[in-house]
């Protein structure tokens, strides 16, 4: 995700696992780095993010094998940790159930305070109190198409249909958009009240109608912090852009090579340039293995908004290298040149201090990662 | 009543094993758990009232699966965190 900083300094990331939370620190020409943690070990943390706001909260998203979801939340940039006093859950009586919180996000900077979650299933909820306490957004929650738009609680990915990629407007707090998989892309103009699906021109191939309203299966949306009418997504069926206020959506995902092809999970933007961006392609033939094709791992990145790509593979193994790479686990830093980080199923986490042109294994023997966060 | 704790969850009891409480029922038992020990009720049953997947209660060695089962002062209630995969 993108951040404010723009002098070269030491970078921190998050790294979050089904078995706890780490961070690696480095040095600010960013060629050594040092493992710190775990903290939380044995539980199952699927998101941490630091709040850039005031640079020293930070949320973790966390469960374990037998215990329900909670949210921790540190006010010394994770030194210490305090749980939340009532955790993202539905309202009493609504029959649906957190299974885990997926995504954090801080809210509007004319919002201190404010964060938003996205749950297993599709639930969106807001803290105004840095994590505290957590209430639903009613007006999605609530909504009479919710269940029309997102499908049943046990419908969904295999660990669970989820609501994620929640991005922020920076030209309005009330102005949201929101990921799911299944559901599709989704936004608000009134802070939550009402939500509208934006997946025109995105095919879902998995669907009766290819084109239908919603249904689909954004793995990942991002939004460009210095250009907000920029829109990407890595979705289930390709690689998208929308430029507001289209309504529907570029598949940028053609130009990218046959044999790799344009599935994938993760997406990064540059946190300046909103033509540049990386994916880190999957194979999604057949029965979806789900890992790089061929046993060779790649990013690919675009300069010009998608409309060409480039493999850069340099330093990372050439070939019977079969890396998964999860939705939340692909970030940037803020420094010139941007660093672009991923972190591996089998443990592993990447880095490049030159815009993804070369790889270096950062750490490796962590558990499954589902989350790298450039704090 | 005697409440015993599994480790998952004697975070919340500063690793106490043991600890009293007080209720009529599992639920009135849990409510007051959670008032001692902020947080520990959620963590073991979901906000619909349902004994979490992987959660069970037993009174006096049996196993109770309704949060309604009735309980008295003399009883002694074990929490366990079932089996739940690698």
């Amino acid at each position: 995700m993108a951040q404010t900083k723009t002098k070269s300094s030491g970078v921190t990331l998050l790294v979050a696992t089904r078995k706890g939370l780490w961070q690696l620190h480095s040095e600010p020409t960013r060629r050594s780095w040092r493992l710190a943690g775990p903290q939380f070990l044995g539980h199952i943390v699927h998101h941490s993010v630091l709040d850039r706001r005031d640079r020293k909260t930070m949320l973790a998203a966390a469960r374990t094998g037998h215990l329900g979801p909670t949210v921790f939340r540190s006010s010394d940039k994770g030194r210490t940790w305090h749980e939340a006093k009532q955790p993202p859950a539905f309202r009493e009586g609504s029959g649906r159930v957190v299974d885990h919180t997926f995504w954090l996000t801080p809210g509007h900077v004319s919002t201190p305070g404010v964060w938003y979650a996205g749950t297993s299933p599709q639930g969106l909820f807001r803290s105004e109190d840095g994590g505290a306490t957590w209430r639903g957004v009613d007006g999605f929650n609530d909504h009479p198409q919710r269940k029309a738009w997102c499908g049943g609680d046990k419908d969904g990915t295999p660990d669970g249909p989820k609501l994620h990629s929640v991005l922020i407007d920076p030209r309005d707090a009330k102005h949201l958009y929101i990921g799911m998989s299944s559901g599709g892309v989704f936004e608000t103009t009134d802070g939550g009240a009402d939500w509208r699906p934006l997946n025109r021109g995105v095919r879902a191939d998995f669907l009766p109608d290819p084109d239908s309203e919603y249904g689909h299966d954004p793995h990942c949306v991002r939004m460009h912090p210095s250009l907000p009418d920029r829109l990407y997504q890595q979705n289930h069926c390709g690689i998208y852009r929308l430029d507001r206020p289209a309504e529907r959506w570029q598949d940028i995902g053609a130009t990218m090579p046959k044999s790799v092809g344009a599935i994938g999970f993760p997406m990064v933007l540059h946190p300046r340039d909103p033509d540049t961006l990386w994916v880190f392609p999957m194979d999604g033939s057949s029965v979806w293995p789900r890992v790089s094709p061929g046993g060779k791992p790649a990013v690919y990145r675009s300069v010009n908004g998608g409309r060409s790509w480039q493999r850069h593979a340099t330093g990372l193994p050439p070939m019977q290298a079969w890396l998964t790479v999860k939705r939340q686990a692909m970030t940037a830093d803020a420094n010139e040149p941007t660093g672009v980080y991923f972190g591996t199923t089998s443990g592993e986490v990447w880095g490049s201090r030159d815009e993804g042109r070369t790889w270096k294994c950062l750490a490796a023997h962590l558990p499954h990662i589902y989350a790298v966060e450039a704090a | 009543m005697r409440v015993l704790i599994p480790n998952p969850l004697r975070s919340y009891t500063a690793n106490a094993a043991i600890v009293m409480g007080a209720g009529k029922t599992l639920d009135e038992l849990t409510a007051d758990l959670d008032r001692h020990f902020p947080g520990m009720r959620f963590r073991v049953i979901d906000e619909q009232g349902t004994i979490r997947p992987h959660i069970k209660f037993f009174v006096n060695g049996a196993q109770k699966r309704s949060l309604d089962e009735p309980l008295s002062e003399t009883d002694e209630v074990m929490i366990v965190c079932a089996l739940s995969g690698g």
